[in-house]
């Protein structure tokens, strides 16, 4: 065989750039999952994406779909109007932890209560990324950042935030599972969450919520395999892998007992 | 008698043009001037091009930022080809002839080529070319007196590097003595 | 008393070791560009000598945190960048309406909205007006110097137990990105003009304390703004501004922060042409130094008012000097560096050369 056989092609949805991701940086592959997922369910054209501060703000210049700009931490309240003015459309937001656990606790709670016909994708890298390495709620105990230069303090600071146990305890939730990206193996499983949690709100049966466990090695002051380990080693066994709420074989959690329900429009 | 100078210090991320700021500033506020340094920051630092610009004076210095400047030390080719048009007419540039093009310099400047990568090479690690480049500056200019920036490097380098002292003064004295024998 | 040696450090630095000066015990944060400096080294320092640091969940948190250690008399403060300060709005307003001394640093950003995080002087409006709902105003100090950034922190926290009242220090990306040698002083004697005698210390022996913002009672609210307006008048006379080369100049410019300083390089060059022009650099914003700028109208001069902005500022000047002059404005775009040079044409336009 002498012809170059291509191996790997980006789905269209991807826009061919370079992106500003640092070496070894996971947005690039979780950008890449959640492209690979809307082409694969045909919801290229018809979806608005919700793009949330942080490393990942520009991620309307690698994926072509419409796109808006949040403020910090607020994406799953834009993502609510968006829906419910957009009730056809498919609706995700992209969050960080510092995003969506941080200043944005409020909102993400909310809108997984509410049970908002959205899907999140939630990227845990245990810092603020883009700027510069500050404690995220997430970050683990004893973990040295720019703001707790002494490592992270139960005491000081309190437990690392585990997202995906707080939404998949929500009453909306239909869908919550964390994955993981350390690992060509936990990356297929990733995939396949970020499907689920899309599916339930094309399914109009609840809010869908997947939670990457993320390296950022600029931060972290390590290489891209070493960020690998870490997250392999230290990160899941403190945030353990798998589904933690899925109520897709009850047929959703939508409210039955008074008469429509107006968010369900399908 | 009244001090002027400003300097535009540029290369790629990485070539210490950061340092090296820091340590012509910090020398000459050890030699009782009046001192700025100002970095270019944020997302632009992520891999490409660094630069900072460093204003020396007797007295208290008005803008930080220098759009024409007296003097700049190019690390890099890309660096001379961005800031040389805007330099003023007699400024001193100090270019970096290992990665930079001598043909290139504009007659409107006086340039001083220095091969820094090499001289740095000679005294056992190229990434001292940016002290060879500042040991340049500082004769071409006389802008504060180089035993004072050899000096003030304790203050500059992390403690963690501290064994490097000796050579990075070495470097700042062959940088200084390759344009004292160009000036001759 | 002070130590002479000049230490050379970022503007943010310099703030945070005001702060430290000037005897914080309690600092409140949340991390945004290009103000990260100033809670990365209180994270270490502050807890070193004893004080509080806590990395908030939000701007909103952190401001409300700020009412709280206020209310308990502490010198306390928070610093954050434009986007961070319009969350803070609401606390801050409530801070002055409850009579709480307090300090927030704006190291500011290009807006509206995102923006980006360069230098602007955009804020001026929210800084000067209020910034959140009702009738209030913080006093707003304006360094352009690294070593302004560390005494305006020492007189910020004076004048915020002084009368009562939130103190805002306005920067931007400038001041606090750049570097430059700092004399570090420590006051001799720190006051809190008596915080004793209102701050919540748990009600024994002595009655019951309140602080608070809602005034319901007939009359009550608008004896509470009338109190706020006479703090406010009795502040005006903590105007300060920086005037150089005015005596003889026909032209006028005025331009604050690091934008003043940056134009007193243009009027050096242009006075070393032999044009006749002077600078007033406002030190606090609020109060505006409106009778420096009123008596040199009186002295028939013209004025140019030049900011990193569209325009805000010059609506103080033109009301300082309402009575004998107008101001004409240069605006330079947030999103793009200011230089020197930029400012040269713009004067010598005005001058009508
Ligand atoms: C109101 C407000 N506060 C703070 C910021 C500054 N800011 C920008 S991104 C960010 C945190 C990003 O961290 P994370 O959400 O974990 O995303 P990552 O960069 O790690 O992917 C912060 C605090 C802002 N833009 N707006
Ligand atoms: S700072 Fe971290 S999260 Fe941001 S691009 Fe770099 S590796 Fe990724
Ligand atoms: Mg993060």
């Amino acid at each position: 065989m002498s012809a170059e056989q291509i191996a790997f092609k980006a789905p269209e949805i991807m826009i061919d750039r370079a992106t500003h991701y640092c070496p070894g940086c996971h947005h690039g592959i979780a950008h890449r999952l959640v492209g690979e997922v809307l082409t694969e369910m045909g919801l290229v054209d018809d979806t608005l994406c919700v793009g949330s501060i942080g490393c990942s703000v520009f991620i309307y210049n690698y994926l072509n779909v419409d796109a808006v700009e949040a403020p910090h931490g607020r994406a799953p309240a834009v993502a609510t109007g968006l829906k419910r003015s957009r009730k056809d459309k498919f609706v995700f937001t992209y969050q960080g932890d510092g995003d969506l656990a941080s200043i944005g606790m409020a909102e993400i709670v909310h809108a997984a209560n509410r049970g908002e016909r959205i899907s999140v994708v939630f990227v845990n890298n245990t810092v603020y990324g883009m700027t510069g390495g500050q404690m995220a709620p997430t970050t683990l105990i004893g973990q040295k950042t720019t703001t707790c230069p002494a490592g992270r303090c139960l005491d000081r600071e309190g437990a690392p935030i585990r997202m995906s146990e707080i939404i998949g305890g929500l009453g909306g939730t239909a869908y919550c599972e964390r994955a993981s990206l350390d690992s060509v193996k936990n990356i297929r499983r990733a995939k396949k969450a970020i499907r689920k949690a899309f599916e339930v709100q094309q399914q109009g049966i609840g809010f869908g919520f997947v939670e990457l466990l993320s390296g950022c090695p600029t931060n972290w002051r390590m290489d891209a395999v070493a960020a690998n380990k870490r997250i392999t080693e230290e990160m899941i066994p403190y945030f353990p892998l798998g589904v933690y709420k899925d109520v897709t074989a009850e047929g959703g959690c939508a409210c039955t007992e008074h008469g429509t329900d107006s968010k369900e429009d399908k | 008698m009244s001090l002027y100078q400003d300097v535009i210090i540029a290369g790629f991320g990485g070539q210490g043009v950061m340092l090296i700021g820091n340590l012509l500033a910090y020398a000459g506020m050890e030699a009782g001037l009046e001192v700025t340094y100002i970095p270019v920051y944020g997302p632009e630092m992520r891999g490409g091009t660094a630069n900072c610009t460093v204003v020396i004076s007797s007295e208290d210095i008005g803008s930080p930022i220098i759009q024409r400047p007296k003097s700049l030390i190019a690390m890099n080719q890309p660096s001379m080809d961005k800031f040389q048009p805007r330099m003023q007419d007699g400024g001193i540039q100090i270019i970096n002839s290992s990665l930079v093009d001598p043909a290139l310099a504009d007659p409107r400047v006086i340039t001083y080529s220095v091969p820094a990568n090499e001289i740095a090479d000679g005294i056992g690690n190229t990434r001292m070319a940016n002290m060879v480049a500042l040991g340049a500056y500082v004769q071409a200019t006389g802008a504060v007196p180089l035993d004072v920036v050899k000096k003030s490097l304790t203050s500059v380098i992390s403690s963690h590097y501290s064994h490097l002292i000796p050579k990075n003064a070495d470097a700042l004295q062959a940088g200084a003595d390759h344009v004292a024998a160009q000036m001759r | 008393m002070s130590d002479n040696k000049r230490i050379f450090i970022k503007g943010n630095e310099a703030i945070a070791r005001g702060a430290l000066a000037a005897g914080l015990t309690c600092y409140f944060g949340y991390p945004i560009t290009p103000q990260n400096d100033i809670p990365e080294f209180l994270s270490a320092e502050l807890p070193a000598v004893g004080g509080e640091f806590v990395q908030a969940e939000s701007e909103v948190a952190s401001a409300n945190m700020l009412l709280g250690a206020a209310a308990g008399g502490a010198r306390a403060m928070t610093t954050s960048s434009s986007p961070g300060i319009s969350l803070m709005q609401e606390a801050i307003s409530y801070m002055a309406g409850s009579d709480l001394p307090a300090v927030i640093v704006n190291i500011s950003r290009g807006g509206p909205g995102l923006g980006d995080i360069g230098s602007s002087q955009g804020d001026y409006f929210q800084s000067t007006r209020g910034g959140g709902h009702g009738d209030y105003r913080t006093m707003v100090l304006a360094p352009g110097t690294c070593q302004e950034g560390y005494d305006m922190m020492i007189q910020a926290f004076d004048m915020a137990f002084k009368y009562r009242n939130p103190v805002l220090v306005l920067g931007d990306a400038i001041v606090g990105q750049m570097k430059e040698p700092v004399t570090p002083w420590v006051p001799e004697s720190i006051s809190n003009y008596g915080v004793e005698d209102w701050c919540l210390s748990g009600a024994v022996g002595r009655e019951k304390r309140l602080l608070k913002s809602l005034f319901l009672e007939e009359g009550a609210l608008a004896g509470q703004n009338i109190h706020l307006q006479e703090k406010y008048t009795a502040m005006q006379a903590e105007a300060r501004a920086d005037v150089y080369a005015c005596d003889d100049a026909e032209l006028v410019v005025v331009a604050y922060g690091s934008i003043g300083r940056i134009v007193k390089s243009s009027v050096r060059k242009l006075r070393s042409e032999g044009h006749k022009v002077g600078l007033v650099r406002p030190l606090t914003l609020y109060p505006f130094p409106a009778t420096v700028l009123e008596d040199l109208a009186k002295a028939g001069k013209r004025f140019l008012t030049i900011e990193h902005n569209c325009g805000q500022m010059v609506e103080d000047v033109r009301l300082s000097i309402r009575k004998y002059a107008d101001s004409d404005f240069h605006g330079h775009m947030p999103g793009e560096l200011p230089g020197s040079d930029d400012f040269v044409q713009p004067i010598l336009a005005r001058l009508g050369r």
